[in-house]
C-alpha cells in the first residue's frame, strides 16, 4: 500500500467510523407508531385522572422529576441531579435547563411546587397522601426545588414518577378550579409528544414536541393511539400490523402465547417492575367463617397457583408468596409456604369445626367477579371447582365495576379478587392494603378486607421512616412473616402483562415503568 | 268565522299535542332516573376507584361538584329543571357538556342505524314479498331459511365471522375503525373510505331486522293475498303486477311500517354490540361507558334525546299509516 493508498483507506475509516455510529445507535428521525389505548381515557391530564389508560397516554405528555429503572433506582426525568439531607428530611431537586411546555412558556421551579402542593394535593389521592408528609415546598431559583419534610420518610424518591407527581403548567391553572379548566381539553404538559387531536371514540393523535428539552428527542413523529374496544378486535389490529404495539391488558392473557411466535413481534415482560401487579383472592376478614385465621389458611392450601397459572393466565404469571412481590424493594421469599394440599386444608377447617353437612358441604361463600375482563371470570370458576373439593361452596356473583366498587368499598362482599400496584416501596404500594388506618368504608383499594394487627401497624410505620435499608429490610421481613402467618387476603399471582412490539421500533422498554414512558428515545429503525 | 274558528280549532290541538309531548317527556325524564340511579353504584367512587386509592376528602369533593350530596328528590328537582330548559348538563368522567358528547357520537350512530335500518326494510321487505308470493315454492323455502338463520345469529358473533372472513383471510375491509386514521385524502376519498368501512358493521347490523321484515312481510302477503279484495281485483282481470303493487303490497306493508316503527329506537340498542365489535366511534359505546362509570347526567342525557328520537319516528310513523293506508286518515277523522 502507497502513501495515496494509505491515506484513502484512512479517510474512509474516518467516514465510515462516525457513519458505523450512527448506524450503530440507529436512532433515525422520523416515523409513526401506531398503538391502542383501552379504555378509553376520560381526560389526558394525569393529575386528574389516574387510570391506566391516562397514564400511558398522558407519560408522554406529562413529566415528573424522575424515573424509576428495572431495578427502582431513581434515574433523571425533568431533574438532572438531587441531593438528600443526612437527617432525611431535606430533598433539593436541580432541574434541567430549557424545559418548555407545549404551548412554549418555560417550565421553572415554581411550576413543580405549584403542582406538587396546589393541585396534586386537591386532585390525586396517592400523590395527596405523599405530599401531606411536605412541611413546605420551596423554588429558591428557577432550576431548583427544595421539600422538606415533617419527619423522614424513606420512599420519598419514589414518590416522583409521571404518574405520581405529573407537573402542570403554573400559568394555566393558578387561580382556577383545576378539574374544570377549560385548557384541559389541550394536555399541556412538558413531555416529548404533544396533543394534536383526540377523536372521542375514534383515536388520540400526538405529535412532536420540538422545543423538547433532552437533544435529538424525540426521535418519532408521532403516535397514535387507536380505541379499540374489543378485545378480539384489538388481537387482530397486532396480528395484521395495524397497530405496533400493545401493553398492559390490551391483548387478553390467552391470546397472548400465539404473539410469542410472531416473527415481526418482540415480547417482553419487563417494563412493569415499577407497578408489580400482585393479585390475591380477598376474604372478608369481618364475616365467619373468614374471621378465623385457620380458615383462610386453608383457602391458601386450597389454591394450586402453579395450576392456576398455566390454565387462567398461560404462564404470564409467578406465584406469589406473600405481601410485597419479588419485583419489589424488601421482598423476602423465606416465609411460611402454603402448599397445594387438600388434605392440609381440610384438616384445618375440621380443627376449627367447620364440618360437611350431610350433602358433603361445609359451607357456602359468595364470589364477587370482578369485572375487569374475561380472565376474571374464568379465575372466579377455577376458585369455584379447586374449593369444592374441600366441600366449600363458592357462588359466583356477577356485577359490572360501579356495582363491584361500591360493594368492596363498603365491605358488602364475602369473596373477591383484587389487584394492586406496588409502586416501588411496601411503603407506596403495600401498607396500604394491611394497616389498620386504612380500614376506611367507602373508599376502594384501602383495607377493604378489614385485617388489623396492632404489631403489623407498627412494623410498617417504623419501616417507613428508617433511613437505614438494612434496618427497613428486616423490619418488612418481619411484617412478611406475620402477614403470611394471619393471611388477610390469600395471594395468589405476580402478574407479567406483556408488552408485544413490532421489532422495527427500538427502546421501547427503557425503564421499570415501561409503556408508562415518555418515549422520547424510541425510534423506528 | 269558520275559518277562524278552525285556525283556532287547529292552534288548540298544537297546543294540546305540545303540552302533552312536554308532559310525555318529564314522566320519561322521571322514569329514567329513577331507573339509573336504582343500579348499584357511586360515580365518585368508581372515579376514584379507577385511580387505584381513594381519599374521603376527595371523595367528598367529587360527590359536591356532581351534586351527589343532595338529597334525591332535590337531584330529581334539578334534573327536571335541566330538561325543561334542554340544558342536559355536565358529564362526570369526561367534564364536558352533555350535548357536546351526544353531538359528538350522534352523526356516526345515525350514519350506521339508519344505512343499516334503510337496508334491512328495503331487503327484508322484497325478499319477504317475494317468498309471500311464491308461498310453498323452493324460492320460499329458501328464504325462509335464510331469515330464519339471521334471525337466529348473535350480532357480535356475525361481526366476528364477519371480520374474520372479509378482513383477516381475504383482506378486502378494513376490520374496525369509522375512517382511515391519520390517512390524507379528497372529500371523495373520504366518502368511499367511511362507506368501505360501515360495509360490515352495517351488515351486521342490518341482517336480524333484514329477517324480521322478511319474516313479517311474507306472512303479511301470504294473509293479504287471501282477501276478498284480492279475488275481485283477479276477477275484475286487474294485470297482476297491478293486484300486487296497488293491492297487495300496500296493505302488507301496514304491520312491517307499526314493528319498524317501533324498532328503530331498539337499533340503537344492537348499534352498543356493534359499535364495541367495530370500534365505531358511536352513541352505543358512549352509552355503555357511561353505565360502567355511573356517568348519570351522560346516561340521562342519551335517554332523553332517543327517548324524543322514538315520539318523533311514532309521529313518522302515523303519518306513514295514513299515506299507505287513506282509511286511518277517515277513521281518526
Amino acid at each position: 500500500m502507497n502513501r495515496r493508498e494509505f491515506t484513502a483507506a484512512m479517510l474512509a475509516a474516518g467516514a465510515a467510523i462516525p457513519l458505523g455510529i450512527t448506524r450503530a445507535a440507529g436512532q433515525t428521525k422520523g416515523g409513526t407508531l401506531n398503538t391502542i389505548i383501552q379504555p378509553e381515557p376520560p381526560v389526558l391530564v394525569t393529575a386528574f385522572n389516574q387510570q391506566q389508560p391516562t397514564l400511558t397516554l398522558g407519560g408522554k405528555i406529562y413529566e415528573s422529576l424522575l424515573k424509576y429503572g428495572a431495578d427502582l433506582k431513581p434515574m433523571p426525568g425533568m431533574a438532572q441531579s438531587w441531593e438528600i439531607s443526612p437527617d432525611g428530611l431535606t430533598y433539593t431537586f436541580k432541574l434541567f435547563p430549557g424545559i418548555t411546555f407545549h404551548d412554549g412558556k418555560p417550565m421553572t421551579s415554581e411550576d413543580v411546587v405549584f403542582s406538587c402542593m396546589k393541585v396534586l394535593t386537591e386532585t390525586h389521592p396517592r400523590a395527596r397522601q405523599n405530599f401531606a408528609r411536605v412541611a413546605s415546598a420551596e423554588a429558591p431559583d428557577p432550576l431548583t426545588v427544595v421539600f422538606k419534610l415533617k419527619q423522614p420518610f424513606a420512599p420519598f424518591l419514589g414518590c416522583f414518577d409521571c404518574t405520581s407527581a405529573p407537573i402542570v403548567p403554573k400559568h394555566i391553572y393558578e387561580g382556577t378550579e383545576f378539574r374544570k379548566n377549560p385548557m384541559n381539553d389541550k394536555a399541556i404538559g412538558t413531555g416529548p409528544f404533544k396533543l394534536k387531536e383526540w377523536v372521542r371514540g375514534s383515536h388520540v393523535h400526538l405529535v412532536r414536541h420540538d422545543g423538547y428539552y433532552r437533544k435529538d428527542e424525540p426521535y418519532l413523529d408521532e403516535i397514535i393511539y387507536r380505541i379499540i374496544p374489543d378485545g378480539a378486535s384489538r388481537a387482530l389490529a397486532l396480528e395484521n400490523g395495524t397497530v405496533q404495539l400493545v401493553q398492559w391488558s390490551d391483548v387478553e392473557f390467552f391470546d397472548v402465547q400465539r404473539f410469542k411466535s410472531q416473527k415481526n413481534l418482540e415480547f417482553t415482560t419487563k417494563g412493569y417492575e415499577y407497578f408489580a401487579p400482585h393479585q390475591w383472592l380477598e376474604m372478608n376478614n369481618r364475616v365467619a367463617p373468614m374471621n378465623d385465621k385457620r380458615f383462610r389458611q386453608a383457602i391458601m392450601h386450597l389454591i394450586d397457583r402453579d395450576a392456576m397459572n398455566k390454565r387462567i393466565y398461560f404462564g404470564n404469571a409467578k406465584v406469589a408468596t406473600g405481601p410485597i412481590s419479588s419485583k419489589t424493594r424488601f421482598y423476602d421469599g423465606k416465609v411460611k409456604r402454603y402448599e397445594f394440599s387438600i388434605e392440609k386444608a381440610t384438616a384445618l377447617l375440621d380443627e376449627m369445626g367447620l364440618k360437611p353437612g350431610a350433602n358433603g358441604k361445609r359451607t357456602e361463600l359468595k364470589y364477587l367477579v370482578p369485572p375487569y375482563g374475561e380472565v376474571y371470570q374464568r379465575a372466579g370458576e377455577f376458585f369455584r371447582q379447586s374449593f369444592s373439593k374441600a366441600g366449600i361452596d363458592l357462588v359466583l356473583v356477577g356485577t359490572d365495576m360501579a356495582g363491584w366498587a361500591e360493594k368492596v368499598g363498603n365491605w358488602d362482599y364475602e369473596m373477591t379478587q383484587n389487584l394492586l400496584y406496588q409502586l416501588g416501596d411496601p411503603a407506596l404500594g403495600v401498607a396500604r392494603t394491611y394497616i389498620s388506618s386504612n380500614i376506611k368504608k367507602g373508599i376502594l383499594f384501602s383495607n377493604t378486607q378489614g385485617y388489623s394487627n396492632p404489631e403489623v401497624d407498627r412494623l410498617f410505620e417504623e419501616a417507613a421512616l428508617a433511613l437505614d435499608e438494612a434496618k427497613r429490610q428486616e423490619l418488612y421481613s418481619k411484617v412478611q412473616q406475620i402477614l403470611v402467618e394471619d393471611v388477610p387476603v390469600a395471594w395468589t399471582l405476580e402478574l407479567e402483562y406483556p408488552i408485544i412490539y413490532d421489532k422495527a421500533f427500538k427502546n421501547i422498554v427503557t425503564s421499570g415503568i415501561g409503556s408508562h414512558e415518555t418515549f422520547g428515545s424510541v425510534y423506528k429503525s | 268565522m269558520t275559518g277562524t274558528r278552525s285556525a283556532a280549532r287547529i292552534a288548540l290541538l298544537i297546543v294540546t299535542w305540545a303540552m302533552r309531548l312536554v308532559a310525555v317527556i318529564l314522566v320519561i325524564a322521571t322514569f329514567n332516573f329513577v331507573l339509573v340511579r336504582a343500579a348499584p353504584g357511586d360515580p365518585a367512587m368508581v372515579m376514584a376507584g379507577q385511580s387505584g386509592g381513594a381519599d374521603p376528602k376527595i371523595l367528598d369533593d367529587l360527590r359536591k361538584e356532581y351534586g351527589l350530596d343532595k338529597p334525591y328528590l332535590v337531584q330529581l328537582a334539578t334534573h327536571l329543571g335541566r330538561v325543561l330548559t334542554l340544558d342536559l348538563g355536565y358529564s362526570y368522567r369526561q367534564r364536558r357538556p352533555v350535548l357536546d358528547l351526544i353531538l359528538e357520537r350522534l352523526p356516526a350512530t345515525l350514519l350506521l342505524t339508519l344505512t343499516a335500518f334503510c337496508l334491512a326494510l328495503l331487503i327484508g321487505t322484497t325478499l319477504g314479498a317475494l317468498a309471500g308470493l311464491a308461498a310453498g315454492s323452493i324460492v320460499d323455502t329458501l328464504f325462509t331459511v335464510l331469515s330464519l338463520l339471521l334471525y337466529a345469529t348473535p350480532v357480535f358473533w356475525l361481526g366476528l365471522m364477519l371480520v374474520l372472513v372479509f378482513s383477516v383471510t381475504l383482506g378486502w375491509l378494513p376490520p374496525f375503525g369509522y375512517e382511515t386514521i391519520n390517512a390524507k385524502m379528497t372529500a371523495i376519498e373520504r366518502v368511499f373510505d367511511i362507506a368501505k368501512h360501515m360495509i360490515m358493521p352495517v351488515m351486521s347490523l342490518a341482517a336480524i331486522y333484514l329477517a324480521i321484515y322478511a319474516r313479517l312481510m311474507r306472512s303479511s302477503i301470504i294473509e293479504v293475498s287471501h282477501q276478498d279484495f284480492i279475488k275481485t281485483a283477479r276477477a275484475k282481470g286487474l294485470a297482476p303486477a297491478r293486484i300486487v303493487v296497488g293491492h297487495m303490497l300496500r296493505n302488507a306493508l301496514v304491520p312491517v311500517v307499526t314493528v319498524a316503527g317501533m324498532q328503530a329506537g331498539a337499533l340503537v340498542g344492537g348499534a352498543v354490540v356493534i359499535e364495541t365489535v367495530f370500534a365505531w366511534p358511536g352513541l352505543g359505546r358512549l352509552t355503555f361507558e357511561a353505565v360502567l362509570q355511573r356517568d348519570y347526567p351522560v346516561l340521562l342525557g342519551i335517554f332523553l334525546i332517543l327517548s324524543i328520537i322514538v315520539i318523533a319516528l311514532n309521529l313518522v310513523t302515523d303519518l306513514i299509516y295514513r299515506l299507505i293506508d287513506p282509511r286511518m286518515t277517515t277513521e281518526a277523522a
